[in-house]
């Protein structure tokens, strides 16, 4: 909302540090993209594509994961990854911020008029 | 974005008369210091009111957060006032940046209504209108109220949109 005191700002940045933190590493950010537009594939697949180990990549994807960045799924007997989808629902995290925001400003109007 | 949330609707008990209330939310003096910002003119339906960021003085941690937007200045378009129990108007929601020109997007409603309720006055808000909003504006990094991770999205989704260009 307008007026935004920056809340918004300071929580969304302390959510998103361990995002940015796993996200900054090469091969995990090239593994992030490959999967944002060809996703979900099979640890094979994309061990193909990067000059690292299968368990490297395995590695990598374990990290992405526990960021809240990345999924698996199983796919018969394969297991694959793709990106988490609620992390891309930008519009939903964009709303549920301005609802934070409403209860702050809601709060300060409990105090203005109960005072 | 088909299926988008439309709507934000919060309400809250506030221990006080119907009269205090409405005052806090007609008043434009009193809206801005709860709020944090200072309107220029009084509310009247229809009226278009200048708004300037100032800090809240109810909380002085808000306050502090505010002082980064300190002197931006917005409009409010003041669409119905039924005293006592309802007030509405629309604004541009999200984030005001100085410099960038808003009037040309459009705007969602904020409506706040009074009703009684045990104890007090139940207020509640309504902000509606997030579906007709541009793509852009709800993930608008410069936006106050986005979350890291509409930021670290966008960001993204450019960055894999630039690689796909250059791959192919």
């Amino acid at each position: 909302m307008p007026g935004s005191s920056g809340a918004g700002v300071r929580a969304g940045v302390r959510r998103s540090a361990p995002i940015f933190a796993a996200l900054g590493d090469e091969t995990r950010l090239r593994i992030v993209v490959r999967l944002s537009r060809d996703g979900p594939l099979s640890i094979a697949e994309l061990t193909a594509d990067e000059r690292v180990t299968r368990q490297a990549v395995t590695k990598h994807l374990q990290r992405l994961a526990s960021a809240g960045v990345l999924r698996s799924r199983r796919f018969g007997r394969e297991r694959r990854w793709e990106v988490e989808p609620a992390a891309l629902d930008v519009a939903e995290n964009h709303l549920r911020a301005i609802s934070a925001e409403w209860d702050a400003a809601l709060a300060r109007l409990k105090a203005f008029v109960e005072r | 974005m088909a299926g988008a949330p439309d709507r934000i609707v919060k309400s809250i008990l506030l221990r006080a008369t119907r009269q205090r209330v409405w005052d806090a939310i007609a008043d434009h003096r009193q809206f801005g210091e709860w709020f944090g910002m200072r309107f220029h003119a009084p509310f009247t339906a229809g009226a278009t009111v200048r708004a300037t960021i100032v800090g809240t003085t109810v909380d002085p941690a808000t306050a502090e957060r505010q002082r980064q937007y300190e002197g931006i200045e917005f409009d409010v378009v003041v669409e119905r006032i039924e005293p006592q129990r309802l007030l509405s108007f629309r604004w541009h929601p999200g984030g005001i940046e100085a410099g960038v020109d808003y009037t040309r997007e459009p705007m969602t409603l904020v409506e706040f209504t009074l009703e009684d309720a045990p104890g007090g006055i139940l207020l509640t808000v309504t902000e509606s209108g997030f579906d007709r909003l541009p793509p852009e504006r709800r993930a608008n990094a410069f936006n106050g109220n986005a979350e890291g991770w509409a930021i670290c999205m966008t960001l993204l989704e450019r960055y894999v949109a630039q690689s796909a260009a250059h791959a192919g």
